[in-house]
């Protein structure tokens, strides 16, 4: 990254010196500005706080009611020290976003976490024209191609049923803020109750509130009777994968896993679980490519996951690129690192 | 191929062995016979020799895919298998192949062994993009002679005597020696008409098993009213002579009767109505080899001239459970020892080269026993095992009439330097470790060990790894040598091959020292030391 331009690397995170703000920093800073609530782009301990308005209650959720929040909704210009600042939807979850920043005719976009795929649970990605785009790449390799979500969404379906006529609960481990919603918003709510672990309802309460379709859902803690799990769904962090104790209640069920890393047999196998179910809230490879493409930058900055390779990839299809080394982990370790993920 | 698929998936999927049952017997229910016929050959751990190399397979796949080799290489790291990388990266395609199993195998993929380069890639190609992403993975690995999934033959047969209400040993039976893959095998596999002699002559005896000896030894009471024979670390293994047929089952339950001819022929010479319990090993020059031999044995259907004189097999037999067609099993084991004894006395040359008596050890008391024991490692065993004179033959594990006492492991502090991405289950994660030991100021490179790690270690130790790495050399990251951990091994050989001057034998990680330092690590002296101990062990 240029020394000049108008994003720095710092040791507290993505930095624009004539703003005089960071963009999602991992260490307390006066000004930030956030592009979705995910806890590794979101933390505590900072003066202010920018967020976008379509994620503000997420972002209280994370942030706790102390917080000095504004909001801002989407393609709205925010100046900050004559730099001008604007959101752009980056379909990953609800109220994520891209962040635009221009001056003087430069212009950056930090893209935080994204993906192109429809989820009607979230704004869809909206390319944005930019001389240095700063892109994530959790899942940077040609082997990561999703397939249509519908498919998928069959594929948890007879996985319900098959259960519930086995006389089973079936446990789907997916990430609290946004896979956990994306889930319920598509599935066959026909098919059974829903019942989810406390880090998941307080968050689905929270798009509830958001205006985002969600089925009626029944928190696993208030629930006396533990026959009513028979033949549910039940919606919890990967967390609780490990929580023996709190998955006894439930009798005898099978799990399943909703993430992108599903994709490779070795990965499923890693999580243990009975069924792996691939589907992500990140770009794939495609996916990757295009929206690079249309971003029309003549820089492309790449961090967290496949970072090296796809800015080799970039490189040699001569598209400018370089690896920014961010604290950003995509989708491994961020739901482990959530605050608030009890039972 | 749609319906196999969907069983291997399925297969894949689940650890459990229930379900397993389910989705087998699911698939012979609604498959064709001639499908079922490949299927069970499949399943059954036969394989047609490779068809198509891998190598052909990765160069086509990386055409297709319109990739550079060094992504494929990265996609290989990451995915951890070859035939599944490939999959993965073939431009997506939705549509379901839904030729039958049967005429895939036979007019399309054996065919094409004896086919022109140009002609194979065609028909690879062809069948990739007829074929979803799963269905390209079974493709792979049938073709490219790397089929494998995770059920013994055993499982399966359970599955098929559920749907033909056969006992299990009497399909197992049927199933043994050669056989072509047809529907008319088919049909006689599932045959409801049992010949009376058929069934009892394959079937061996459930194995005892012993415990690891967690108790101390001397607590045992008397010595005298044990047995004390060095344990051997080979395949156990039961072997049946009966009506004239040998049957030699591993202690899985699979038939392994092929694998080792020499101790088959052997076996054959035994009078009928004889079974015997013991440890199939590799034996050269009086003396068991490493069993990193063995391996190049197992799971090899044609075993060359040159494997069965480099690595030749034989029993060492500790237990007679029948003879002359009778069940010893609840005769006293003293009785059944002394009856082993004089058998394997009595036989001839034939026999008695390859079906071995383990030696018993006779000691003083506990304290000279223990002495005794310190010779293990030199003698290739593990330690001794314990058998109560008076206990029958039991079945399963039972705890108080076996005793395993193993020697303890060797142990030493070394350092991490590199580390490099897992396969199948640790795909995509730093698992596979080299330690090194200081020589003066200097690490070197001294054991690779893969096992022994909880998971969430496995997850601190990546992220350090990627956080630490210094260099990349491939799929090797050289990392900063700060983490210490305790490695054990059973033995320790001269190598000229390896920098250390020291090979090996099964290393593992005991335990992450977070406590250590690097500087606290062990030295290539400390293990010269313990390897000149154990080669001059002290006599007793």
């Amino acid at each position: 990254m240029k020394k000049s331009g108008l994003i720095t690397l710092t040791s507290r995170g993505l930095y624009c010196k004539q703003g005089d703000f960071y963009v999602d920093p991992w260490k307390p800073v006066k000004r930030a500005v956030l592009t979705h609530a995910h806890a590794d782009h979101t933390y505590r301990g900072n003066e202010h706080y920018l967020v976008p308005a379509e994620g503000e209650r997420l972002s209280r959720i994370r942030l706790g009611d102390e917080a000095d929040i504004s909001t801002e909704k989407y393609g709205k210009t925010v100046g900050m020290n004559g730099v001008q600042v604007s959101f752009h939807p980056a379909g990953h979850v609800l109220g994520s976003a891209q962040v635009r920043i221009e001056h003087k005719g430069e212009i950056w976009v930090v893209s935080g976490d994204y993906k192109l795929m429809p989820d009607a649970t979230c704004a869809p990605f909206e390319p944005v024209k930019c001389q240095h785009f700063i892109t994530e790449a959790t899942f940077g390799l040609p082997i990561y191609r999703w397939q249509p979500t519908e498919f998928i969404f069959e594929d948890i379906n007879s996985w319900w049923r098959r259960n519930q006529e086995k006389g089973k609960a079936s446990v789907i481990f997916a990430y609290s803020l946004g896979k956990s919603q994306r889930v319920m918003n598509g599935i066959d709510r026909s098919i059974g109750k829903i019942f989810t672990h406390g880090a998941v309802e307080r968050l689905t309460q929270a798009y509830r509130e958001s205006g985002v379709d969600m089925p009626e859902t029944i928190y696993v803690g208030g629930v006396e009777n533990k026959k009513e799990f028979v033949s549910s769904l039940i919606v919890a962090p990967p967390s609780a994968q490990q929580a023996v104790g709190w998955r006894r209640r439930f009798g005898p069920h099978s799990t399943g896993f909703a993430s992108g890393w599903m994709m490779v047999r070795g990965a499923r196998r890693q999580r243990a679980v009975d069924r792996g179910f691939v589907l992500s809230d990140h770009a794939d490879w495609p996916e990757l490519l295009s929206a690079i493409a249309s971003s029309e930058a003549e820089t492309v900055y790449v961090t967290h996951g496949f970072s090296e390779e796809v800015v080799r990839w970039l490189n040699e299809n001569g598209q400018h690129a370089v690896p920014l080394k961010t604290q950003f982990v995509g989708d491994t370790a961020a739901e482990e690192l959530a605050p608030g993920d009890e039972t | 191929m749609k319906l196999f698929t969907e069983l291997y998936v399925e297969l894949d999927q689940t650890n459990k062995t229930n379900e397993k049952i389910e989705a087998l017997r699911f698939y012979f229910e609604h498959a064709s016979a001639a499908d079922a016929a490949w299927a069970f050959y499949f399943l059954s751990g036969r394989k047609p020799r490779q068809i198509v190399p891998s190598k052909k397979l990765r160069e086509w796949a990386i055409e297709q895919a319109g990739i550079p080799e060094w992504l494929y290489l990265e996609s290989r790291d990451t995915v951890g298998d070859s035939a599944e990388t490939i999959a993965l990266l073939l431009p997506n395609n939705a549509t379901v192949d839904e030729t039958p199993l049967h005429e895939l195998v036979e007019k399309e993929l054996l065919p094409l062994r004896k086919s022109a380069e140009e002609i194979q890639k065609d028909a690879v190609i062809d069948a990739w993009s007829r074929m979803n992403y799963s269905q390209r993975l079974v493709y792979n690995k049938l073709i490219s002679g790397s089929f494998r999934v995770g059920v013994s033959q055993q499982l399966v047969l359970r599955a098929l005597s559920q749907i033909s209400e056969l006992p299990p040993d009497v399909l197992a039976h049927r199933a043994m020696g050669e056989w072509e893959p047809t529907p008319e095998f088919f049909y006689q596999l599932l045959d409801p008409n049992v010949d009376e002699n058929e069934t009892p002559i394959a079937r061996p005896y459930p194995f005892h098993l012993a415990h690891q000896a967690d108790v101390p030894i001397d607590e045992l009471g008397n010595l005298s009213d044990w047995e004390a024979e060095w344990k051997w670390d080979g395949i156990r293994s039961q072997v049946i002579k009966r009506s004239g047929e040998v049957f030699v089952w591993s202690r899985g339950e699979d038939l392994i009767t092929e694998r080792f001819p020499e101790l088959a022929a052997a076996a054959a010479l035994m009078p009928d109505g004889t079974v015997l319990d013991g440890e199939i090993l590799p034996w050269l020059d009086d003396r068991v080899l490493p069993f990193t031999e063995l391996q190049k044995r197992i799971g090899r259907k044609n075993l060359s001239a040159k494997i069965l004189a480099e690595v030749p097999v034989i029993l060492q037999a500790y237990d007679l459970l029948e003879f002359e067609g009778q069940d010893l099993r609840a005769t006293e084991f003293r009785n059944r020892r002394e009856l082993l004894e004089r058998f394997i006395g009595q036989a001839a040359d034939d026999v008695s080269k390859i079906i071995k008596l383990t030696e018993s050890v006779v000691a003083a008391d506990w304290a000279h026993l223990a002495k005794v024991r310190e010779k293990s490692r030199s003698l290739g065993v593990e330690g001794f095992m314990l058998k109560r004179r008076d206990s029958p033959y039991r079945t399963g594990r039972h705890r108080g009439d076996w005793w395993k006492w193993k020697i303890d492991p060797l142990t030493i502090d070394a350092v991490l330097i590199y580390a490099q991405k897992g396969t199948g289950k640790r795909a995509n994660l730093f698992t596979d470790y080299t330690f090194a030991v200081w020589k003066g100021s200097e690490l070197v490179p001294f054991a690779k060990a893969y096992s022994g790690l909880t998971d969430a270690e496995i997850r601190k130790v990546d992220r350090y790894v990627r956080d630490n790495t210094i260099e990349t050399f491939g799929p090797v990251r050289s990392v900063k040598p700060t983490l210490v951990f305790e490695i054990a091994f059973e033995a320790l050989q001269r190598s000229t091959r390896h920098k250390s001057g020291v090979a090996v034998r099964f290393p593992r990680i005991l335990r992450w020292r977070e406590d250590k330092r690097v500087e606290q690590a062990d030295s290539l002296e400390t293990i010269f030391a313990m390897l000149d101990a154990f080669q001059n062990p002290e006599n007793v």
